[in-house]
């Protein structure tokens, strides 16, 4: 089931913005700062209403409350965990929209991100990397047909990274659409299926990523002269 | 994790015949005088009114630090207390509270008005902030009003019966006041847990608790009219019982999940058994006057907070 946007207005943080994306993969929003990529992340997930334009989800408008939240889990950047909770309770949380416990879905959650072990540990007794996979946990709990995190990696070092990038993956491999913004152009370069790069809130291009992020554009978008050095899934940016 | 529910009303169940029983004089069921009078007419409605007042603290305290995702939040603070503190100074002030019915009915209009005010200035933007801001806002102005009604009360008696009145008490209540404030409690608890979902959703923040398609304005209404009915009924027939809400949800915390949803019911039972118990020890005291409830409360509560505050700064998470 695809996720639509059609010519999504916000006031000074989208304009016209038109895509389709699709589930079974990673699609990256990529761009620079106050592109509007937390913007259209958050008119994707329903929380901020265009000004115009509408987000289609199957071809309708996107369901409201619950039935939203059934379809679409949305991971914000803060990562706020207001009391220590521990990790089980912080997954169950996604089973909310649901209105039951979920113990099945939870603890499938809790595996899949390798965390069955620490389900009875309070969270702030948790490494940053255990803390964003628990975060993670929480929305794949929920079981939803689209994953919308903000900048999920961001705070991880390399191989917390890399480590959730491959469990982001295995879920869309499984048909569920995630969609990633995503601040370092190589591990959008490297592990994206579809990359959309976002400029003045407006898209400036869309494709693969070797498309999407061609020297070129990076030029254009960024005003940085780089290029890719290395293969295919081990590309590495490089000035100049 | 233990079970609070259950402890928590075995705990009831065994404080209220020491309830009964305690006093100045202790009461012999067997060889006291009118021992069934003053256990009917006064220590039995005394106790019940314990539970009820301290059940509706506790909950509103579980539910606003849930809300505001502050552990330091206490229901006093909101201005729906200090609004029927005011409603129940005007009935002295104008002589109506010798009438057993209108001052805890002059005191739940001032609620209610607290309330209705916390709903207009907040309700619009369903946001935190402002709904904090408006809070502190009726909480003062309805001090800054209470102190004007007590400088300017008509005679010196109306000005030490709204004083002593403030400090809180469970003094010479009755079943009057026990049928007045029962159902508005129960009600004011049944909103809350309505809103403990919510409250959990909260935890992640305002935006994750949206996209689990929770309904801010929803959240807040639920809030406002919960708190306005547990803390309004609780202040029109017991004063001002101060630090119950902000003392009780950290003493049940550890007892749970920690999910705001799951501390609510508890917190209910252990603010009735802390009201309880202080008002058992308020009697017994060897005291020239009984010590008024308030009192005795804030006298515990304030190190509490402070204490509280110190492992706030020490742990840097709560």
């Amino acid at each position: 089931m695809t996720l639509a946007a059609r010519s999504l207005t916000v006031a000074k943080r989208l304009d016209g913005v038109t895509a389709t994306l699709e589930p079974g993969r990673i699609t990256a929003i990529c761009g620079p700062n106050g592109a509007g990529k937390s913007t259209l992340l958050q008119c994707l997930a329903g929380l901020i209403p265009p000004e115009s334009g509408e987000v289609l989800l199957g071809g309708a408008p996107l369901p409201h409350g619950r039935e939203r939240a059934r379809r679409i889990g949305y991971l914000p950047q803060t990562g706020e965990i207001a009391w220590d909770l521990s990790v089980a309770a912080l997954a169950s949380l996604g089973r909310l929209p649901h209105g039951d416990r979920g113990e099945t879905q939870v603890a499938d959650a809790l595996a899949a991100l390798d965390l069955t072990r620490l389900a009875a540990r309070p969270i702030s007794t948790l490494s940053g990397g255990e803390r964003a996979r628990a975060l993670l946990a929480r929305v794949l709990a929920g079981e939803p047909g689209w994953i919308l995190a903000d900048e999920p990696l961001a705070a991880l070092d390399l191989a917390h990274q890399l480590a959730l990038l491959a469990r982001l993956r295995n879920v869309a491999e499984q048909g569920t659409g995630v969609v990633l913004v995503l601040h370092d152009l190589a591990l959008a370069m490297n592990h994206a299926g579809r990359v959309l790069v976002l400029d003045q809130g407006r898209v400036t291009a869309e494709g693969t990523p070797e498309q999407a992020l061609a020297a070129s554009v990076i030029e254009t978008v960024w005003k940085v002269r780089a290029r890719w050095l290395g293969g295919p899934g081990s590309r590495a940016l490089a000035a100049g | 994790m233990t079970r609070p529910i259950p402890l928590f009303t075995l705990l009831i169940l065994l404080a209220i015949p020491l309830s009964l029983l305690a006093g100045r004089v202790w009461l012999d069921p067997w060889s006291t005088p009118n021992a069934v009078v003053i256990l009917a007419e006064l220590r039995l409605p005394r106790a019940f009114l314990a539970v009820i007042v301290g059940a509706g603290l506790g909950a509103a305290g579980a539910a606003m630090q849930g809300y505001l995702r502050n552990p330091l939040a206490d229901p006093g603070l909101f201005g729906i207390a200090p609004g029927a503190a005011l409603g129940a100074v005007a009935s002295f002030w104008f002589g109506y509270a010798a009438s057993a019915w209108l001052l805890p009915v002059f005191a739940l209009a001032g609620a209610g008005g607290a309330t209705a005010l916390l709903a207009l200035i907040a309700g619009r933007s369903a946001g935190v902030a402002l709904f904090t801001l408006a809070g502190m806002m009726i909480a003062s102005l309805a001090g800054a009003l209470m102190s004007l009604a007590i400088s300017l009360a008509p005679n010196a008696f109306a000005m030490s019966e709204i004083v002593t009145w403030l400090m809180g008490a469970l003094t010479d209540r009755g079943w009057a006041e026990v049928r007045l404030a029962a159902p508005l409690t129960v009600a004011g608890i049944v909103l809350l847990r309505f809103a403990g979902p919510g409250l959990d959703a909260l935890t992640l923040g305002e935006p994750a608790a949206r996209s689990l398609g929770v309904s801010p304005a929803r959240l807040q209404w639920l809030l406002i009219l919960g708190t306005g009915l547990t803390v309004g009924a609780g202040v029109a027939v017991a004063g001002i019982v101060g630090f119950v809400g902000l003392i009780v949800p950290h003493l049940v915390r550890p007892l749970t999940d920690r999910r705001p949803s799951s501390l609510i019911v508890p917190s209910a039972l252990a603010g009735a058994l802390l009201v309880l118990v202080a008002d058992c020890v308020c009697r017994v005291l060897p005291l020239v006057t009984e010590l008024r409830l308030g009192i005795a409360l804030s006298l515990v509560g304030a190190p509490f907070f402070l204490w509280l505050l110190l492992r706030m700064r020490r742990e840097a998470w709560l």
